[in-house]
């Protein structure tokens, strides 16, 4: 380890938030994949992987990727739901690598919809 | 590099690390590589997360998802619910007492969303161990900052405007300290950081330095730079082996950086640091007696003034908390420190709220805080529903204040003027069942214990109060007594060299001063309304209640019960040693054994009436069918 002067620091901490600023819990989007069995089954970690590898790629620092259990839509799955703050989430249905790519560089990066693999704008309500 | 989708937090200060949580790691990893999710969750070991009452806890983000007490069987179940699934686990959350949900999200839990983190700011978010995620969170920004565009004067007074001031006990204002030792002649000069932390229950020195060494680090070397100095020490007990662990870590890797050591940051400053251990004697924590052992002399306290010095030369001596604050302050200014608190005191202060409390943990408040947010807000209220009678704040120095100043806003000169003091920040809560004349013994064997023996007042004073108390917890209390332990405690007070010595006979007078009548109940009607003290209580079983099922007869270990199947239970008082056990072994649908106090022990039933008649009991069962 080589001794730092003060520019230095910027280089050393953008490095690490890439990986720490999930800690924070703060970010532009949020892409939840519906990983229930019926998910997984369908290829859900498959999905999963492929918005790792676009992340990385793109070296993108803001952008929450979570799992969450079954959508209750059991035939239309692999599912994922994308949400932008301050906007209404997204779910997508029946997913492939191709589909959720196109859905991170338009909905996600770009912010529009992609109205064809969407099932609906919102979610159930709870309780 | 890798990119994870979610970090999960686990807590490894000493207390969750005591209950396990390396088990708790490889548990974790274990399954995560079982389900091939080692490229997508990162298990984290981060410092003291606060809420020690739950450990061992691990907080999940970005979801912000709080597990607690967590035990390895657990994990299996966690991994492939949540981590593969997606569905948080709800029986592993945090359930608030008295309430029927649970609280999935961190911040939603009321001990942390209550809380403003200055000196903690790391604490649960980074790895104590890596310097780099110290400087992902802003560290070493502050020093920078210092040492590219301020001059040490510049440094001192953004210190004094901020108002901080030290955190270790007395609250002295830090800029002030700083300026007169960078005024004062004599070279070389040292800055040293107190981490003798030894007032029982208090552990905030001890977990700022697991989970954040950096900071400490950082505000020393900063504070070096505004007084002129180029070495540093760091006195530690040696009872703090996870700390030491990690201060030496740190150090390293500040050194490697060269953040530590000649020309730092390439800016021409010299500043190093040195770790001095201490053996754990209560005096060393006072700053005279501190410079004394770093010099290699027994730990007593010396006259001052003088100014303390090391080897004769000019020293900063600052508790590990005011050092972690100082880069804070540098970073975001005077101005913002001193918004924060109240006139005279500004910014937080870390307590460690223990005893009879429902969330045991480290929390870092507002000072002008009232008792009664951080002992119900924050700390959950009191358990099993009991109710509260004051809080012991300042450790041996410190006294009690009693559940009629729960309002009290906390600050240096409240808790002063009510007869404790700030202290470190010990928060220990006492509840109904706890009897203060026992509190204030408890206290008063301690500084007992740890006086140095320099002065007569402390070594002679302690030993002379603790046996009064000894006295009226053993039902000897006579006439006199309170008015000698104030007299005395004045004395002392006066005549005590140091501030440990002036400051022991707080936790008696204090409670002279609030609960007289419970010290007098003591003395004059032997009695012990909180059912404590053994001198004066009795254990008694209620013939009417007893249901002769042998369970008190057998668990006592002085055999002192007497009584058989069908016999009805008694106890022998002259071998009873109060132990207790009879009562907790009563079945509580029996609720047979009680103590008495203050009052006479009902004889027992003559031998021939101890049949225990169950005909009677049966008969009416019978009727209700």
């Amino acid at each position: 380890m080589p001794k730092i002067k003060v520019e230095d620091l910027d280089k050393i901490s953008e490095e690490v938030r890439r990986i720490t600023l999930l800690r924070e819990g703060a970010g532009r989007a949020k892409i939840t994949v519906h990983m229930g069995t019926c998910g997984i089954a369908a290829g859900a970690r498959e999905i999963m992987n492929t918005l790792l590898v676009e992340i990385e790629q793109r070296n993108i620092k803001d952008i929450i990727l979570a799992t969450s259990g079954c959508a209750g839509l059991c035939s239309k799955e692999p599912m994922a739901t994308v949400e932008l703050k301050g906007e209404a989430p997204v779910k997508y249905i029946e997913l492939t690598p191709e589909k959720i790519r196109y859905i991170f560089s338009e909905h996600v990066l770009g912010g529009k919809i992609v109205g064809e693999y969407a099932l609906a704008i919102g979610s159930e309500r709870v309780g | 590099m890798e990119r994870y989708r979610t970090h999960l937090m686990l807590c490894a200060g000493t207390g969750c690390v005591s209950n396990k949580s390396f088990k708790i790691k490889e548990a974790l990893e274990e399954e995560i590589n079982k389900r091939g999710l080692q490229d997508e969750i990162l298990v984290v070991m981060t410092g003291c997360n606060g809420f020690c009452a739950v450990g061992p806890l691990m907080v999940v983000q970005p979801d912000g998802i709080f597990y607690q007490n967590l035990t390895v069987d657990d994990i299996p179940y966690l991994v492939e619910e949540h981590f593969l699934k997606g569905r948080p686990v709800p029986k592993l959350m945090y359930f608030p007492h008295e309430e029927k949900e649970v609280i999935p999200r961190m911040a939603d839990i009321g001990f942390f969303a209550r809380q403003t983190l200055i000196a903690l700011r790391n604490r649960g978010l980074i790895d104590p161990e890596r310097i780099e995620e110290y400087i992902a969170r802003d560290g070493y920004r502050a020093l920078a900052k210092a040492l590219t565009s301020m001059t040490p004067e510049e440094i001192i007074r953004i210190i004094k405007d901020s108002g901080l001031r030290g955190r270790g006990g007395a609250g002295f204002p830090t800029g002030r300290k700083w300026e007169s030792r960078r005024r004062q002649k004599g070279e070389p000069k040292y800055v040293v950081c107190n981490a003798d932390e030894g007032d029982p229950g208090a552990f905030m020195d001890r977990s700022i330095v697991e989970s954040d060494p950096h900071s400490v680090i950082e505000g020393m070397i900063i504070g070096a730079y505004a007084i002129g100095a180029n070495e540093g020490y760091v006195y530690i007990r040696n009872e703090y082996p996870l700390a030491v662990k990690r201060l030496k870590v740190a150090l390293g890797q500040a050194r490697e950086y060269g953040l530590l050591g000649e020309n730092i940051f390439d800016l021409g400053f010299n500043f190093d640091i040195k770790i001095k251990r201490g053996a754990g004697a209560f005096v060393c924590g006072e700053t005279t007696a501190l410079v004394a052992s770093i010099e290699g002399k027994p730990p007593e306290p010396r006259q001052r003034p003088p100014r303390t010095t090391l080897w004769g030369k000019p020293v900063v001596i600052n508790n590990v908390e005011t050092w972690a604050t100082v880069p804070v302050i540098i970073s975001r200014g005077a101005d913002w420190f001193a918004s924060i608190g109240t006139e005279k005191s500004k910014g937080t202060k870390v307590f460690s709220l223990v005893g009879k409390i429902n969330n045991t943990g480290l929390v870092e408040v507002p000072m002008g805080i009232t008792l009664r947010e951080i002992i119900y807000d924050i700390g959950g209220g009191i358990p099993n529903g009991k109710k509260f009678k004051a809080v012991q704040t300042g450790g041996p120095s410190g006294g009690c204040i009693p559940a009629d100043l729960m309002d009290l806003a906390v600050d240096y000169e409240r808790l002063t003027e009510a007869g404790s003091m700030m202290g470190s920040g010990g928060m220990i809560v006492l509840d109904e069942d706890t009897c203060i004349v026992d509190v204030a013994k408890y206290f008063l064997k301690f500084t007992n214990d740890e006086s140095c023996g320099r002065c007569t007042s402390c070594r002679e004073g302690s030993e002379a109060l603790l046996e009064v108390l000894d006295r009226i917890c053993n039902g000897e209390g006579e006439e006199g007594d309170i008015v000698f332990l104030e007299e005395l405690g004045e004395a002392i007070k006066d005549a005590s060299l140091c501030g440990l010595g002036q400051s022991l006979p707080n936790p008696v007078l204090s409670t002279v001063r609030y609960f007289k009548e419970e010290y007098e109940a003591h003395i004059k009607y032997k009695k012990c309304p909180a059912l404590v003290c053994k001198g004066l209580i009795s254990y008694y079983i209620d013939p009417s209640k007893c249901q002769a099922c042998l369970i008190c007869l057998r668990n006592c270990p002085a055999e002192a019960i007497t009584g058989g199947k069908n016999q009805l239970h008694v106890i022998d008082q002259s071998k009873c040693t109060k132990c207790g056990i009879c009562l907790d072994v009563c079945p509580t649908r029996f609720g047979a054994v009680t103590r008495l106090s203050g009052e006479p022990v009902p004889a027992p039933p003559p031998p021939e009436e101890r049949v225990l008649v169950r005909a009677k009991l049966s008969k009416e069962k019978g009727e209700i069918a």
